[in-house]
Formats: C-alpha cells, structure tokens, sequence
C-alpha cells in the first residue's frame, strides 16, 4: 500500500491541469502568514526557488508541493488534501485570476501512515 | 444608527500620472461585498502593460518632486489628511462594503487612523534633520537624506485604506513617487483617495493599479526600473517578491503576519477592578477585524492558577459580542472578507477538532438572516489545547483564538516564543517586574503591555523571525524610502603624502 502526505481532488486537480497548459511547469509552495497565507500557492517552476530548507511532502497531479522545513514541524502529523474554493484569493498565486482558489483541507495521519511515511 | 454601503460607478480605471486610465487591454474584475456577496463595481484587470505606463509616469516625475522642500511635501500631506477626515463617513462606509468590517471599526479606527498617519508624517518631515559632524578640525561629514525614486507597494485587504497610509504617507513624505497595488479582495478606497487627491499631488508621482498577483503585482515587484518594494502579505509571495528584489538589488521590506501570543499572568486577578476588565477585553480582542489582523492575538497563554476564573469572564464576553449587519453601529464583528478565506477558516476549526482541541465558545459559521445570508460569517470561536497544535501555529486570519495554559515565567516566556513568527505580543501583569522582563524576553518586534491592538502612528511596528523585516509608522520609516547621502568634505591645504 502506497501512503501519501498530500493529495488533490479531483475537482482541484481538474484546475491544476488547466493552469499547467497554461503556465508550463508548475510548483506547489505551502505559504504561512498574513492574510492570504496558509494556503498552497501555486507558481511557475523557474520562478521560486527551492533548497535544502524546504521539503518536498510529495506529488500532486504531476506537480511537487514543497513547504518550509521549520513550517512542516508543526504540520507534520496531519494529512493534506489540495481543494478549490470559490473566492477571490490575493498573492501571486496562478489560480487568483480563475476565481478559484486552492485550500488545503487536513486530517490527522494515522499511526499507520505516520509509520511508513518518508518524510 | 445605520450606515449603508456608499454609491460606486459601475467601473473605474487604474490611476495613471493624475488620471484615471481605462487598462490597456480593456479587462475589468469584478468587486463583490462580502456584507452580502452583491456587487459593487468593476475594476481594471491589470498587465505588465499597464504597470509600465505607471512605472514609467513615476519615474518622470520623481525628479521633479524630489526637489519640492519638506514644507511643500507637508503641506500636501496635511491637505491629503483633511480631505479623508472631510469624507471620513464615506471611506467608512467604503471600507465596510469592501471588507466586510463593522462600520464602528471603520468609523473609529481605521479612517482616524489613516488621516492621523498623514499628519504624523507631515510634521514628522518638517521637524527632522540630516547631520553634519566634524571628525576632525578639517574633517566634515554631512548626511543629507536623498528620495529613493519610485516605490512599488503592495498592500493587503484587511485594513484597506490604513494600510495604505502606512506605506504611501512616509514614502511620499521623503520625496518618493509611488506605484501602489491595493489588494484585488479590496479596491474601493484607493480609488476613491485617488480621485480626492488628483489635484494635490503633481501627475506621476501616485500611482493606483488594480489587478491580479500573478499578473499585476509580479511585473510591478520585478521591474527594474522601480527603486524599492514594500510588501504586507504572506511568507511564500514575500519569498518571490525577495527573489525579484534580489535580481535588481532592490531594498525590500516585508511584513509577513504573526501568531501573536496575549500572555496573562495570575496578578490581573487580585482585585475585581476596571484593569481586569481591561484584561478581559485584551483577551477577546482576537475577535477585532474578525480576527483579520497581522498582529491579531491569536494565542491566550493564561497562568494555570487563575485559568478558571479567567476564561470563565472570556468566554462571556466573547459570547455577548453582537455580530450582525455591519452597518449597523451597534455590530460589534462583521464579516470575513471573502468567501475563500471563510472556507479557510472552517477548515482550522476543523483540524484544530481532530487534533484534540476543546471548542469553549463559538466553533462554526455564523448564519444571519435575508441578504446577510449570502454573506461570509463566523462565530467568534476558542479553541482549548496545546500549542504543538497547528491552530496555534499558523495564522487562520479569522476570530478563533486558541488557548492554553502555563505554570511560571519560564514556561510562558517559552511557550510565546515557539513560533515561526515574532510580530506582535501582548503581557498583562500587575507585577512591576514583569511588566518590563517579560516583554524584553518575547522575540516579537512590538509587545504591547497591558493593552493590545492600540496603532499611534508615533510607534514603530514590524516584525522579527518569519514575520519579515523593516518597520513601519514612527519616523524611522522615513529611513525604509531613503537614501543617506554622505559628502565628506576635507578642508585641509595639505595633500595626504602618499604620491
């Protein structure tokens, strides 16, 4: 059986795809903080970059999704599901101009899936 | 009383060296009140296109308008200021159609204090001086302030028109133009400070333009051709805006939210008195702004001893705030500011549930009656639990408030400071020790002592950690939008001797 930190829906993923013929190689980047933070910002590859202080939590519709090291500390027992939302979200997020937004929805991991998840 | 929501035109245009422009590519969005989810207007949907015709109309002007005195600059500060306290009711309206806020917030808080930011910083430019020190006897240095040249702004929804005195009143104090991107959530009062003030100010040097992040906001944070970025928003956009900056070696400052602990000690409950009914109002002070505030005291720390009896007076208060239509003078909490951001907030009450967390007051989406109903509400909610727990570690931008318990100094000192963020902080003591060790111990770059949420333009504000870095109000500001200009001036006959 195969665990996974982070999935998408298929109504998410279904947008994802869209923005991907649209902008090329994308990259989920979980942001903290102010107003329209602790949401997935989705951004072009060559625009963010990442090192070793952020963490790959895994794969989503064919696109990583990375989040700070000291943020995943305090995220790290939950399980992470990428969502739409109806809503005009700010930041430079690629969805803002569909009228969509990105939403992460959590649960708590299981002993089972906390055992045999890496990271 | 009740207030309603001002008359909009149907659409308007960005603002574009003194005039109103339509966007280039003829693209409009539309603007919805969260009050209702009705629509107010259209504004223009901005490109890289439209962003360079602004850039351009303020580098035109910044020569020109560097060179105005510090006297010619107040006084069109202090005339901006009289013309927002001429219309201070219908920004007020204006800010609660946009945002959602009650309109008592709006009325008392945020169009006062905006107004009050550009007489501060008027009077501030006038009473300030450069410096000229004589190393030696034939030594003289001068520093002389010098404009950076044009500002690129990107501000947030949650306090609209304040937020925009806070970064437009002390870069066009120190001789800087501005390009100014109000967030796409919030673009009424911009607008409308734009069409008071076109006369005021020389065309260029105020700049609006409306638009999308991706597509507005990036090509204004990594133009070339602007001198500094000021952003307020999130951690990941302020990471981009710096990579950009870093590309042109552009100064930044960034304001990236917080999760500010409100920390009480067991003296507030000595004696049953107007200080611990200050007390109590400092702790359900998460609920302001419906929470949506950079510094909202998210994390209740109370000493164990008195958790009881503490709480017990917090949850009643917090239970008797009245929310309702927010033009209504008598609502205490308005709504969220847009959809998405009410499903976030759903979202953290729930995972804070399944991490263990006990709802004490609230813990859901507040449904009101007729057109309110389309409009996005949550009640305000305490969450009980431990501080490992996400709810108290990210920012939910939304009147929940999670609380836990500590034992001594040590522990609270420990608990406050586990966080990413360091942006603001709250101590309430009637122990004179405390009242100075336990501030100086929180890694936070304002603690308020016994009080909270209190924004004189006279007191410097920003962040430490994740919470970024620079400062905003005070006249140090000035400093964040200038150049230090240093001529070292030898008044010696005699050569150095060296060729």
């Amino acid at each position: 059986m195969e665990y996974k930190r982070v999935e998408i829906t298929p109504e998410a993923n279904k947008l994802l795809q869209e923005l991907k013929q649209q902008h090329g190689e994308v990259i989920f980047h979980q942001s903290g903080g102010c107003c329209d933070g602790s949401s997935p910002m989705l951004l072009p590859k060559e625009d963010f970059y990442i090192d070793d202080n952020d963490i790959l939590l895994g794969e989503v519709g064919g696109v990583n999704f990375y989040m700070s090291h000291d943020q995943f500390e305090y995220w790290k027992h939950t399980h992470l599901t990428v969502d739409i939302v109806k809503g005009r979200g700010g930041s430079f997020s690629l969805d803002i101009p569909t009228g969509y937004r990105f939403l992460i929805k959590s649960r708590m991991l299981s002993d089972e899936e906390n055992n045999n998840l890496n990271p | 009383m009740s207030y309603s929501a001002p008359k909009f035109k149907e659409k308007y245009g960005n603002f574009i060296n003194g005039k109103f422009q339509d966007p280039i590519d003829g693209a409009y969005f539309e603007n919805h009140s969260p009050v209702d989810n009705k629509l107010l207007a259209r504004y223009p949907r901005s490109n890289e296109k439209d962003v360079k015709n602004a850039i351009e109309a303020a580098n035109n002007a910044k020569h020109e308008w560097g060179k105005t005195s510090a006297s010619e600059r107040a006084t069109i500060l202090n005339k901006i200021a009289d013309v927002i306290h001429e219309n201070l009711e219908t920004f007020a309206q204006m800010e609660t159609a946009d945002n959602g806020k009650s309109i008592r917030e709006t009325m008392n808080a945020d169009v006062p204090l905006a107004v009050d930011h550009f007489r501060y910083f008027a009077a501030a430019i006038r009473a300030e001086e450069g410096s000229a020190t004589e190393l030696n006897e034939n030594t003289l240095s001068l520093i002389i302030n010098e404009p950076l040249g044009v500002v690129a702004q990107i501000i947030p929804w949650n306090f609209p028109l304040l937020m925009l005195a806070w970064k437009v009143a002390p870069a066009l104090a120190s001789g800087n133009c501005v390009v100014l991107k109000p967030a796409e959530q919030t673009p009424a009062s911009a607008t409308f400070l734009a069409e008071k003030i076109a006369d005021l100010l020389p065309p260029g040097v105020f700049n609006v333009i409306h638009g999308f992040g991706p597509e507005a906001g990036k090509p204004l944070a990594s133009s070339p051709n602007v001198d500094k970025v000021a952003f307020t928003g999130e951690t990941t956009t302020g990471q981009l805006i710096m990579q950009y900056a870093s590309k042109n070696l552009h100064p930044v400052t960034m304001e990236l939210g917080g999760k500010s602990p409100n920390v009480f000690f067991n003296s507030i409950m000595d004696h049953d008195d107007a200080f611990l009914d200050k007390c109590i109002e400092g702790a359900v002070l998460f609920a302001f702004n419906q929470g949506e505030v950079c510094t909202a005291p998210s994390r209740i720390l109370i000493q164990e001893d008195i958790y009881d009896e503490f709480i017990k007076r917090v949850i009643e208060r917090t239970k008797a705030i009245k929310m309702g239509n927010p033009f209504e003078e008598s609502t205490m909490m308005g709504a969220q500011a847009s959809s998405d951001q009410h499903q976030k907030i759903l979202e953290y009450i729930k995972i804070g549930k399944d991490e263990g967390a006990e709802v004490i007051a609230g813990g859901g989406a507040a449904k009101l009656d007729g057109d309110l109903a389309n409009g996005f509400y949550i009640q305000p909610t305490i969450l009980k639990g431990h501080n490992k727990m996400r709810v108290f570690q990210e920012e939910i931008f939304g009147p929940v408030v999670a609380v836990c318990t500590f034992k001594d100094e040590a522990e609270a000192i420990e608990i406050a400071n586990d966080t990413m963020y360091g942006l603001g902080a709250g101590v309430w003591t009637r122990d004179a020790h405390q009242l100075y060790q336990i501030p100086r111990a929180i890694k936070a770059g304002r603690v308020w002592v016994n009080c909270y949420h209190d924004y004189p333009a006279h007191a410097p504000f920003g962040g430490y950690k994740k919470s970024g870095f620079g400062r905003e109000n005070h006249l140090m500001m000035l400093n964040h939008y200038r150049q230090s200009k240093n001529m070292l001036i030898s008044y010696d006959k005699n050569k150095l001797g060296f060729f």
